[in-house]
């Protein structure tokens, strides 16, 4: 199984890039996001320093790097998940739709809607299952029971979860194990039909199995959704991502198709942490 | 002789006779605090026990119908508690429907509004210390506030001193309580793009609910029982009254009378009402639990 496989093979590392095997497609679609001369802040800490980004439209792009790199950080920006936390602030450019979304006038709740995120720790409320995705639905829409039983079925489906949960929707959330947890989440997101979805290292509280059907899931989802996905796992990034940008430092060393990225990395701090060598 | 052991690790030796030496050290030391808690916790219980087993003993002993259908008579003629037992159900209650909703705000108010502004930093200070405050002062402060004025004693004075303990108590525990909930899960709220009311009042009251309802319970235990903040508000009344702008009796105000009289009855009735609190507190404790549990 490829999943459990992790950087251990060092033999290998020099030859194919840590023996991943990246998907071959290098057609990249036109930007859903585009990132412009991004900076951010904590306090007077520069955590991003002008990143320019685009985030193409349903494909997936992986975002690597060492620990405190900024990738993470990048993925907040992005739904304005910084605004919680005073002394944070972000300046530059994001575009999406024509609009600022960095802009202090935009509603966030409403471009929360539109960009969802998913986090490394699953994090169900402690409500019950069809009310874990209810209660995202609610807040943007007034939907009849019906309409809202036919939501949560099409959520909990497109989670890859509905199978296993459609016998007990009103039981609690908490009683799940942490992949069903974690698929409930991403069903929850869903559930709001963003257009943008965020995962934020996604697996790394997770079994390798339960890691799987995550990561088929995100295959899954790009069909219709714009995905960002913030990871550790090198070989997750070549599965899951259509687009690698890896990040050091608080910049945006390198981006390109998944393909090039893992066999032939144009920068030698790409290859160095692709290969190993740090982080 | 450790550098010949199967299994020895290359570098210094270690000196195996020293380390069994500490490690005996260790296991002693291991012995002397588990003893010392061991018998702190053996004296803390024996004393609750023997309170409880002395208030269930002299208590029971007075317990009869006449209690519960008979208000408070002179000595000798088979009074009963009837009036102060109503007037402690009245007072518990509404002080702690008054004081809970005003500790819920004040306690969101800091763990999610304020945090460590300077207003919230003093809000908190000034809370911390009415907790700890002497419940005669805030007696005498409501005496001050609504006795003088209205110009008299009332159940609804008693009410408000009690709520004013009660708030405090919920204050602290709404904070603590929502400060334990991990920053993730209000992030998650907040990332499907509800306002930040609804992560509080759908998300994080809810995961927060047992600690708020346990704060509450330890809030209407303690003025279940509380004597002093009575005694210039509502002030006790030997007459059947549940008017609110009336004197009102109450089962401490009561206990605090005949246990210091001179009539064996009235005595033995003090037992009885304070036997009657404890039970009452225990009861909704145990009552509150129940239900949570069931709501989970």
């Amino acid at each position: 199984m490829t999943v459990s496989t992790t950087m251990g093979e060092s033999q290998d590392r020099q030859a194919s890039f840590g023996g991943v095997q990246a998907r071959a497609t290098s057609d990249i679609n036109e930007p859903r996001i585009a990132i412009r001369d991004l900076d951010f802040f904590y306090g007077s800490n520069r955590a991003l320093k002008n990143i320019r980004l685009d985030l193409p439209d349903r494909q997936v792009t992986g975002m690597i790097g060492p620990s405190g790199c900024g990738k993470s950080t990048l993925l907040r920006v992005l739904n304005r998940m910084y605004d919680l936390y005073p002394g944070q602030r972000a300046a530059g450019e994001v575009m999406m739709d024509g609009e600022n979304i960095i802009d202090p006038s935009v509603d966030l709740n409403s471009l929360r809607a539109r960009i969802g995120m998913v986090f490394q720790k699953p994090t169900p409320f402690p409500m019950t299952i069809y009310d874990n995705i209810a209660f995202g639905v609610k807040l943007h829409e007034k939907l009849s029971k019906a309409e809202m039983d036919e939501r949560v079925e099409w959520s909990l489906s497109r989670g890859a979860l509905w199978d296993e949960v459609k016998d007990r929707l009103r039981t609690s959330a908490m009683g799940l194990s942490g992949g069903q947890q974690q698929r409930l989440c991403i069903a929850r997101t869903i559930a709001v039909r963003p257009e943008v979805i965020l995962f934020d290292e996604p697996t790394s509280a997770l079994d390798p199995i339960s890691t799987l059907k995550i990561e088929e899931l995100v295959d899954e989802l790009k069909h219709d959704f714009t995905i960002a996905i913030v990871t550790h796992n090198m070989q997750q990034a070549a599965r899951c991502a259509d687009q690698v940008a890896f990040f050091y430092l608080g910049e945006m060393v390198e981006v390109a198709p998944a393909g090039q990225m893992f066999t032939a990395p144009k920068q030698r701090r790409t290859q160095e942490y692709i290969t190993g060598r740090f982080g | 002789m450790s550098a010949t052991t199967a299994g020895s690790v290359p570098g210094p030796a270690r000196n195996e006779r020293v380390a069994r030496s500490l490690g005996r050290r260790r296991h002693r030391a291991n012995l002397v605090i588990k003893g010392l808690c061991v018998a702190a916790t053996l004296i803390g219980l024996l004393l609750l026990a023997s309170i409880l087993a002395t208030l269930l003993w002299r208590g029971a002993a007075g317990l009869s119908v006449a209690v519960f259908t008979n208000t408070t008579r002179p000595p000798g003629s088979n009074g009963g508690l009837l009036n102060a037992i109503v007037g402690t159900l009245i007072q518990t209650a509404l002080g702690t429907l008054i004081g809970t909703p005003i500790g819920l705000m004040v306690g969101t108010y800091l763990a999610e509004y304020g945090r460590t502004s300077p207003m919230a930093n003093a809000v908190r200070f000034v809370s911390d210390v009415l907790l700890s405050a002497p419940s005669i002062l805030i007696g005498l402060f409501i005496y001050q506030l609504c006795v003088e004025p209205f110009g008299g004693f009332s159940g609804i004075a008693g009410c408000l001193a009690l709520a004013v303990i009660v708030i405090p108590i919920v204050v602290r525990t709404t904070e603590d309580m929502l400060q334990l909930i991990p920053p993730s899960l209000r992030e998650a709220a907040v990332a499907l793009g509800a306002p930040k009311w609804k992560m509080i009042v759908l998300i994080c009251y809810r995961a927060a609910k047992d600690g708020i309802v346990t704060g509450v319970l330890l809030a209407i235990a303690r003025i279940a029982g509380e004597t002093a903040p009575l005694l210039f508000t509502s002030l006790g009344n030997l007459n059947w009254s549940i008017s609110l702008s009336q004197p009102m009796s109450s089962l401490p105000v009561t206990i605090y009378q005949y246990a210091g009289s001179a009539f064996e009855d009235w005595v033995q009735l003090a037992w009885v009402g304070a036997l009657l609190i404890t039970v009452g507190v225990l009861a909704t404790n145990v009552l509150a639990r129940f239900a949570l549990r069931g709501g989970r």
